[in-house]
């Protein structure tokens, strides 16, 4: 990865959770660069502050102190509207419990964030399309997440996550609810979207196995990147 | 479309709370449909009356009777066209359940006045007969009569079994008119009670004046009075609207109930509305997390939470209108005998939209608030 340009740069971050009267210190001091076209996964045990690390940088929670910048910008200043539209345009997300909106069938779930784009009909058509192909669903694109199984569902994920085609993806514990063929599944097609197509995947996970796809494996614990 | 899809999918995601929260809002604007005709037709007599009448009673109250003798001089008064008078008879027809309004009338007089439609006919033998009767298209319906038939009414205010032949049946011209009055001849009366009643011969309880420009009423009406000043039965001339509407004023507070329930019923639909919108909001707050995290902004939530709000409640107003027509419909049937006039005004129907739209963007405020309001990592039910 040596002479990639960062994509992500973290310094001295900080992130607290007021709990009534009490300041708890969920992350602290974080420097941290993620290269562009890095496969980075970070690993720690519950509680460690890994997941807020990952929604920091995928600008869903707001940070403490110091800064993050995301692809040059820092996503620190952005008011909420503003992150929405760079979210939109910069970001996929792949969640453990996939997150699909259940009355709404594989294709339209796909095409969700393509309806806060200019596209036609006809193209986001394609757009889905394409990526039903690549995510090898074509034949279940009417069907609903609840006549899907679960690696089937984090695939319609991950073909939402790509389908506007944003610079990095985050994944937090993608496989955390699979067995372990359809785990595989999505890491090896996780695997392509980093190889193929060049993204940016940032992955939490405490599985080893899904560790082990990652070019670069860091761990967090108690808020402290090790 | 795909969004209208997903507000009208997200709307029936839930069928049974949606369909009984449909039903609620129906219900509610059913009942405040009902309760307006209601109001409404309470006030008909005062509606459907002419501008062109003024009605002259005693002074003191109703229950004291003119003089027949201030006929003539109501006529030679400027302005007036035409005078007609009569009394109410309160007869009973076999029994008391069967009420109907029934007046003694000077009937040539009273037809000039009252633009009844009569059958060729009907009217010359009504006019002919000083027993015969005019009923009411509706009232001949009630009760089956037929023209020759003798119909017997019992008093209550001038005692005994008085009999009539039915000589014609009246349907109303143009406009609302009560189709449910019994009219027999004042002469009939005037003559019966004679032996049995002298001290109420020649005395009518009501005239009706006729003018022929209404811009001159309340001059006309002062020249009635002030003929009569100082004697010994004064006169209160009003229009025939002030005149109904002084029966009314009777029930004034009944009828401002009803108004102050009607408006009840449309807050409780908006609470019922609104803890629908929370609940299914709040059980579906981690999918609008998720549609934030993909980059869906505040309007879109707003617009996807208070549309389903807008289908609900709008699903409730065509179930309402669908259904106001039969209900009132049957309810004017069976309130026929003590409301005539009970009709529906379509024109509220505006009103159920205008509700409708106010209730599912009430409903929405607080559940499109909070979804808009709540961190994506709380909405994602993140939080460490």
């Amino acid at each position: 990865m040596e002479g990639r340009k960062p994509i992500v740069e973290i310094k001295n971050l900080s992130k607290y959770y007021r709990r009534d009267s009490q300041t708890v210190s969920v992350l602290e001091n974080i420097t941290l660069t993620i290269a562009e076209g890095e496969f980075f996964s970070l690993m720690g045990p519950s509680g460690s502050g890994k997941s807020t690390l990952l929604n920091l940088i995928a600008g869903i929670d707001k940070l403490d102190g110091g800064s993050i910048k995301v692809g040059g910008i820092d996503i620190s200043y952005l008011s909420e509207t503003e992150l929405a539209r760079w979210r939109a345009a910069n970001v996929g997300f792949i969640f453990q419990f996939y997150n699909l909106i259940p009355v709404l069938n594989a294709f339209e779930n796909i095409e969700l964030p393509l309806l806060l784009t200019g596209l036609s009909r006809k193209e986001r058509r394609e757009h889905v399309d394409a990526a039903l192909r690549l995510v090898n669903l074509v034949g279940r694109k009417d069907h609903y997440p609840g006549q899907l199984s679960g690696g089937e569902q984090q695939r319609v994920a991950i073909a939402r996550a790509i389908i506007t085609d944003p610079a990095i993806v985050v994944a937090d514990e993608p496989t955390g609810d699979l067995d372990r063929v359809s785990a595989e599944d999505v890491l090896n097609l996780m695997e392509r979207l980093n190889s193929t197509l060049g993204k940016t995947i940032i992955m939490v996970t405490h599985d080893p196995r899904a560790a082990e796809k990652a070019h670069v494996v860091r761990n967090l614990e108690k808020g402290v990147l090790q | 479309m795909f969004p209208l899809k997903l507000l009208i999918k997200n709307a029936f995601r839930h069928k049974l709370r949606t369909f009984l929260t449909i039903l609620s809002i129906t219900i509610a604007l059913v009942a405040f449909g009902i309760l307006q005709t209601l109001i409404k037709s309470w006030y008909a007599g005062a509606e459907t009356s002419s501008v062109y009448r003024l009605v002259a009673r005693n002074a003191i109250s109703l229950a004291f009777p003119l003089p027949l003798s201030y006929k003539d001089k109501i006529t030679q008064i400027e302005g007036v066209s035409g005078v007609t008078y009569g009394n109410w008879f309160g007869g009973i027809y076999i029994e008391e359940k069967n009420f109907f309004a029934n007046f003694a009338v000077e009937p040539k007089s009273y037809l000039t006045l009252y633009d009844y439609t009569i059958p060729s006919g009907q009217r010359e033998n009504f006019l002919r007969d000083r027993r015969a009767a005019l009923a009411g298209r509706k009232l001949i319906n009630r009760f089956g009569w037929k023209v020759g038939d003798m119909i017997t009414l019992k008093g209550t205010i001038f005692p005994g079994n008085w009999e009539f032949i039915l000589a014609g049946i009246y349907h109303a011209g143009a406009g609302d008119v009560d189709e449910s009055q019994f009219f027999f001849h004042w002469d009939y009366l005037n003559e019966t009670i004679r032996k049995t009643m002298p001290h109420r011969v020649d005395y009518v309880d009501f005239y009706i004046i006729g003018m022929q420009n209404p811009g001159l009423a309340y001059e006309v009406a002062s020249r009635v009075d002030n003929t009569f000043k100082n004697s010994l039965a004064e006169t209160l001339t009003e229009t025939e609207k002030s005149f109904q509407l002084s029966f009314v004023s009777m029930s004034e507070a009944i009828i401002t109930a009803i108004q102050f329930v009607s408006l009840v019923v449309i807050v409780i639909i908006m609470a019922v509305a609104t803890n629908t919108m929370i609940m299914s909001v709040r059980e579906r707050i981690g999918e609008y997390a998720v549609l934030k995290t993909l980059g869906f902004g505040a309007w879109p939530i707003i617009g996807l939470i208070l549309g389903e709000s807008l289908v609900i409640s709008l699903s409730g107003c065509a179930a309402g209108i669908a259904l106001t027509f039969p209900v009132t419909s049957a309810i004017g049937k069976t309130l026929s005998n003590y409301l005539p006039i009970f009709k529906l005004d379509k024109r509220i129907f505006y009103f159920y939209g205008a509700a409708s739209l106010l209730v599912g963007i009430v409903a929405a405020i607080i559940p499109a608030w909070r979804a808009v309001k709540i961190p994506i990592a709380e909405g994602l039910g993140r939080v460490p």
